[in-house]
């Protein structure tokens, strides 16, 4: 057990290398190679073999298959959906979590479980049923087209079926963290004279700023990336209704590999600059948050 | 939302309507219509689309922007019939069309409106192999020899696959002198040998070309063909059966969309346009089989064809007796065995 022989010599580090044993040692390098190991299978290694494809036409072959026009217009679509959806859930799953978190009513548990509901459905499900409900043989859509407005096939299509996919993401998230905070502190804000909406916009929300932002980055990721449903009610034309995943799917079944493997690493970078940016607002957060928390 | 969506809708409709109604007229304007197509097409169409706008531009100043959708032809007859607006389909079977006609969305005599039962083009099956063929594969007979692995995607999910199962029941039925148990108990044998049954036609030529999986891929001439065609198919050799049918892929002009949306003009001319000299020599360049002589006639081999109205008396016969619910592809398909 000597485990003095690092070289490090304060007494400090001394103290405490002689507190962890060597079996200790090996546990904890096996661990950490079990978890970087599983790390890099599951994910390094993927996203390497994303980018590896991707430039196997070479640097200008990758930017040509970005630059198409059918492309593009796929990523304005995934971009502009997520943008219409996210903060649409945001506000449905701040409320529903208030409303859930906070108060008793009758029906709760019902609104709970409905709220949960997509996650149980499949996916290509989800999609059907909007097809069902509003396609142009119901009598909502009918009624729809007849006042010339495409839902299904079109883009509201397909935001629609991607708010019903991630909307319990944010509520979710929103939901756990209201319950475990209690109301003890809403209550002092009320008793002290605090309108409902302050109440909300400086107690309530600042205690729940980590399961929003978790539940936003993780409706915003679904939201991107969804291709069951909206391959459903999307119609697959190139350039107005193919969203970036479904679009990758087209270029592979065109045999066009690695231009596929190319808008792969856009859906990828993407997902990089939600990380980024969840990362930053965190820091700004807790930077300014000191105080209340 | 929706108010977005409908100040966008009347945007394209004026640009539509404004579009049909200056053909006629002078100044030069924008349509747009949709085809939607069948798997395997895509390049066929890409070229030409832009051959297509290129020449009405130059006939009637409109310009024409052709967008295309492509997935399994099943499935795309049934995006049209739940209202994707597609003013023109090209799809893989008459059954596909007829069941957009039957939905009211096409007149019920679309097949005479264009030559050749409004067939442009057209494919027959034949066998993609290993480069040498080393399970020395030549006609059907050897898809059924044990220890042959066959892809091949499903046939009831697959309108290409349904040519395939065709294809081999009316090879054996034709050898066997008009014997239908001998056919079916073939086409069974056939399927035993079958590790996977791709959803489509791509999903099972990238099985075999990219996977490696199988000694042998049933497809039609035109994939095979292009697959050959394509760095690394070098790797392949092109096997052609004594008897094959006809893949005859039909086209038609969506009646209720072309109306509602003022195209009417624009998708006659589109489906018409398939006939055309210039049309069938890009399809022979894509490996499709021409209805018309074409300048470029690549060399196809010869191969005893029959249509599906020779030997199953359509597709409506062909559907209720083959691949309907329970029917025979039901009955001798056991998955894993």
């Amino acid at each position: 057990m000597s485990g003095v022989l690092d070289g490090r010599t304060t007494p400090e580090t001394a103290a405490r290398s002689r507190a962890v044993g060597r079996s200790e040692d090996i546990v904890r390098v096996a661990l950490i190679a079990v978890g970087v190991g599983f790390l890099g299978v599951v994910v390094v290694l993927p996203i390497a073999a994303v980018l590896v494809e991707a430039f196997s036409d070479g640097v200008p072959a990758y930017f040509r298959a970005i630059a198409e026009p059918d492309t593009l217009a796929a990523l304005r679509l995934t971009i502009g959906t997520a943008a219409l959806v996210v903060p649409v859930n945001v506000v449905f799953g701040l409320a529903a979590g208030w409303a859930i978190g906070k108060f008793d009513f009758r029906g709760k548990t019902l609104l709970t479980s409905l709220i949960e509901l997509p996650f149980a459905v499949s996916p290509v499900i989800s999609g059907l049923i909007f097809v069902l409900a509003i396609g142009p043989r119901s009598a909502l859509g009918g009624w729809l087209r007849e006042h010339g407005v495409r839902v299904i096939f079109a883009w509201p299509g397909i935001a629609l079926v991607t708010a019903f996919v991630t909307f319990a993401y944010v509520a979710r998230e929103v939901i756990t963290v209201m319950e475990s905070t209690g109301r003890d502190k809403e209550e002092a804000a009320v008793v002290l004279g605090a309108s409902g909406w302050q109440t909300f916009w400086h107690v309530t929300l600042p205690s729940v700023r980590w399961g929003l932002l978790y539940g936003v980055i993780l409706c915003n990721a679904r939201a991107m990336g969804e291709f069951g449903a909206v391959s459903v009610v999307s119609g697959h034309v190139r350039g107005q209704t193919n969203t970036l995943p479904l679009h990758v799917e087209a270029l592979y079944e065109d045999y066009r590999f690695s231009a596929a493997f190319a808008v792969s690493s856009l859906l990828v970078g993407l997902a990089v600059v939600t990380l980024v940016a969840k990362v930053s607002l965190e820091a700004k957060t807790r930077a300014k948050g000191k105080v209340q928390s | 939302m929706l108010v977005v969506s409908c100040s966008k809708k009347e945007a394209n409709d004026a640009n539509a309507s404004s579009g049909s109604g200056a053909a006629a007229t002078v100044a030069p304007v924008e349509v747009e219509i949709l085809n939607v197509s069948y798997d395997p097409t895509r390049e066929l169409y890409e070229a030409i689309d832009a051959s297509f706008a290129k020449s009405y531009a130059e006939k009637t100043g409109v310009k024409v922007t052709v967008r295309q959708s492509h997935g399994g032809s099943g499935k795309q007859a049934r995006a049209v019939i739940d209202g994707l607006e597609a003013d023109v389909v090209t799809l893989g079977l008459a059954y596909d069309v007829d069941a957009v006609a039957r939905a009211g969305l096409i007149a019920p005599d679309w097949a005479s409106r264009l030559p050749n039962r409004s067939t442009p083009f057209t494919s027959t099956v034949v066998f993609l192999v290993r480069r040498g063929n080393p399970k020395t594969i030549r006609d059907w007979d050897d898809l059924v020899k044990p220890g042959v692995a066959v892809i091949t995607p499903n046939p009831k999910t697959s309108g290409g696959a349904r040519w395939n199962y065709l294809a081999a029941w009316g090879y054996a039925k034709r050898k066997a002198g008009g014997d239908d148990a001998h056919a079916r108990d073939f086409v069974a044998r056939l399927y035993k040998n079958v590790p996977v049954l791709d959803s489509g036609a791509r999903g099972a030529t990238t099985t075999f070309v990219e996977r490696g999986l199988g000694d042998v891929l049933i497809a039609w001439e035109s994939e095979a063909l292009l697959a050959k065609s394509r760095p690394g198919g070098e790797k392949f050799d092109v096997v052609v059966p004594s008897t094959s049918i006809v893949a005859a892929t039909p086209v038609s002009v969506v009646d209720k969309v072309a109306d509602k949306r003022g195209t009417r003009a624009v998708a006659d001319a589109y489906v018409q346009f398939l006939f055309t000299p210039e049309a069938q020599a890009i399809a022979a360049k894509e490996f499709y089989r021409t209805v018309e002589p074409a300048p470029a006639d690549p060399p196809f081999a010869r191969v005893a064809l029959f249509t599906i109205e020779d030997e199953f008396g359509g597709w409506d016969k062909a559907q209720a007796a083959h691949f309907a619910d329970g029917a025979t592809f039901d009955q001798i398909y056991k998955p894993g065995n």
